[in-house]
């Protein structure tokens, strides 16, 4: 498709939409779109996901995160399902707590669990079982779990039996492959880190080929509803990292180079910038972040945002801020919706770059 | 490749040669990932491995099965990080005594190619991308000396092991600016139980003992100078 068949920026108002959601994995490969929002020049356009290699520049360095994806629902019997939401040091986990019902009803209609207490013990299933250490004081739903088992047991026990997080807007059960990224490795998170879902090897190696390079970090990505307002308030909880020496290399050399840094989801983003160093660098390091990226903060690091789309209200919108104006995205995203982008975890992207839409795309 | 402190996943590692791999794997520094059907025998074989001071993992799980592969990927990576060496060495014969193709269920053969060929596949596809990613890596696939000659009644076992090599050589293709190397290896006959369940009268003596062919892929997993793609026979294969 030509650049110049696309057509940018609408520029009359219209009412209103709310995107669609995608409710389920779409086998093999399928035409993805990706909106392109440019802060610089305040237009967007529509494009597909295959395209972003070509829309990104010499030099210039993607940063994925590799997690895999732990299934974290726990279900202990009908009325009562532990969502495991971080993996502390010790080998304890934080967890929050649901009550009677699934996946099916929206989080915040789900019946209230019954109060757990500390040094309760619950029973899984045979192999797995864990006592629960901690309750927050301020929120019951918020407690902290040890397992019974640990090592190979633990990690075997998790994995026969727990199943992905998933939300009402899934149609059916997840298989736990299909929460996975094509690069994924150590299990740190809980839900997908699903900005790099579209991201195929054909795509990445292109990417490279044209110039651009690609690195990762590892970022626990945690739950994004706890069916709590006030739990949900203090979302993104605290969560961990790593950003390895391969990655404070790679975005050296894209600074030398005059690159840019694009961060392959939100997760990304608190990871290097909780990690920043002067003249657009990170340290590498390792650690526990409770950054808070909103239209407050001026990024350091990261000068473009691959991710889903995200609705008005959401915490991952709140992030958005820091990277376009509101008024730009507000926009850019109203299109989207009446032009049926599709969001959650298997639905379309958008990037947020400034200077994308500058010049005509190379063919 | 040095072995010292890298992350390992051996399957079929409860006897014979995945045994013996990963024993000498585990005395060389690496941390090992043990992965097998039966729990109670891998879990043998881990602990006498970390009785001799080596660091091992009893993962049972099925690797022929799809929906077993991502739990033991990301149950590995959470016991060892990142997997950085990857032998697919688990198979399955079949129904034995072995048969005639004409007597071959066309089930037995899927199921042996869902065993020795489709798994190997996906658990490659769970764990190449963070070596692509990484641009480290190396994957052994244990073949045999059936997958080029036509043996009679080897064949659901012998058409899963010329596929694999093929798996091997295309992994390598794809793979080649990656830093990620592919390897095939044929460790000629073994005297282990499988090759007891397919040969019942064979002569045992004049056998390869599965200790000695597992020193030999090791030893090959240090000398860099044989290709990624490339096929070796675990017998005759010299260092460079």
């Amino acid at each position: 498709m030509a650049a110049s068949a696309r057509a940018l920026s609408p520029a009359l108002p219209q009412p209103p939409a709310a995107l669609r959601p995608a409710t389920a994995p779409q086998p093999g490969f399928h035409p993805e779109r990706l909106l392109v929002i440019d802060p610089l020049t305040r237009r967007f356009g529509d494009y597909q996901i295959a395209e972003l290699p070509a829309l990104l520049g010499l030099g210039d360095a993607l940063v994925v995160n590799d997690a895999a994806t732990v299934p974290a629902s726990l279900q202990v019997d009908a009325g009562l399902e532990l969502r495991l939401v971080s993996w502390e040091e010790d080998e304890s986990f934080r967890a929050v707590v649901f009550g009677a019902g699934d996946f099916r009803q929206p989080t915040e209609a789900r019946a209230a669990p019954r109060r757990l207490l500390r040094g309760e013990q619950l029973r899984f299933t045979s192999e797995l079982s864990a006592t629960v250490v901690d309750v927050d004081t301020s929120e019951p739903r918020l407690v902290r779990l040890r397992f019974h088992s640990s090592g190979a047991a633990l990690w075997r026990g998790l994995y026969r039996h727990g199943k992905p997080i998933q939300y009402a807007h899934a149609a059916a059960p997840w298989p736990l492959w299909d929460v996975q990224n094509r690069y994924a490795a150590r299990p740190w998170a809980f839900e997908l880190p699903s900005a790099g879902r579209p991201l195929t090897f054909e795509l990445l190696f292109e990417l490279e080929e044209r110039g651009a390079s690609l690195t990762h970090v590892t970022h626990a990505a945690g739950i994004s509803s706890t069916g709590s307002p006030s739990l949900d308030a203090r979302l993104p909880f605290p969560e961990r990292y790593e950003v390895g020496t391969e990655a404070a290399r790679v975005i050296a050399r894209a600074r030398r180079a005059g690159g840019r840094v694009i961060a392959a989801g939100t997760s990304v983003v608190r990871a290097l910038e909780t990690q920043a160093a002067p003249g657009g660098l990170v340290h590498a390091g390792s650690g526990e972040t409770d950054l808070r990226v909103s239209r407050f903060y001026t990024p350091r690091v990261v000068d473009g945002l691959l991710t889903g789309l995200h609705e008005e209200g959401t915490s991952h919108f709140e992030l958005l801020e820091a990277f376009a104006p509101r008024a730009l995205l507000l926009r850019a995203l109203g299109h989207a919706a009446r032009t049926g982008y599709l969001q959650h975890e298997f639905g379309d992207s958008c990037l947020i770059l400034a200077g994308s839409l500058l010049a005509p795309l190379a063919a | 490749m040095d072995l010292n402190k890298k992350s390992a996943l051996v399957t079929g590692a409860s006897r014979g040669l995945g045994r013996a791999l990963a024993e000498q794997l585990a005395a060389a520094g690496a941390r090992v990932v043990l992965v097998a059907r039966s729990q109670a025998e891998l879990e043998r074989v881990a602990q006498s491995i970390r009785d001799a001071g080596g660091e091992a993992h009893a993962l049972a799980f099925d690797v022929s099965r799809k929906d077993d592969i991502h739990r033991l990927a990301g149950a590995a990576a959470a016991l060892v990080g990142p997997i950085d060496l990857l032998i697919h060495n688990a198979s399955r014969l079949g129904p034995t005594p072995l048969r005639l193709l004409l007597d071959t269920e066309c089930e037995d053969l899927s199921n042996v190619l869902e065993a020795n060929l489709v798994g190997p596949f996906r658990l490659s596809r769970a764990l190449a991308g963070s070596m692509a990613l990484r641009k480290t890596g190396t994957i052994v696939h244990v073949s045999s000396d059936a997958s080029v000659n036509a043996y009679p009644r080897w064949g659901a076992y012998a058409v899963s092991k010329a596929a694999l090599d093929h798996l091997s050589r295309l992994w390598a293709a794809e793979l080649a600016e990656r830093g990620v190397r592919v390897l095939s290896v044929d460790p000629g006959e073994m005297d282990t139980a499988m090759h007891r369940q397919a040969l019942p009268d064979a002569d045992a003596t004049a056998l390869a003992r599965p200790d000695a062919v597992a020193a030999r892929i090791v030893e090959l997993l240090h000398d860099e100078r044989v290709p990624s793609g490339s096929r070796v026979e675990a017998q005759n294969w010299k260092a460079a």
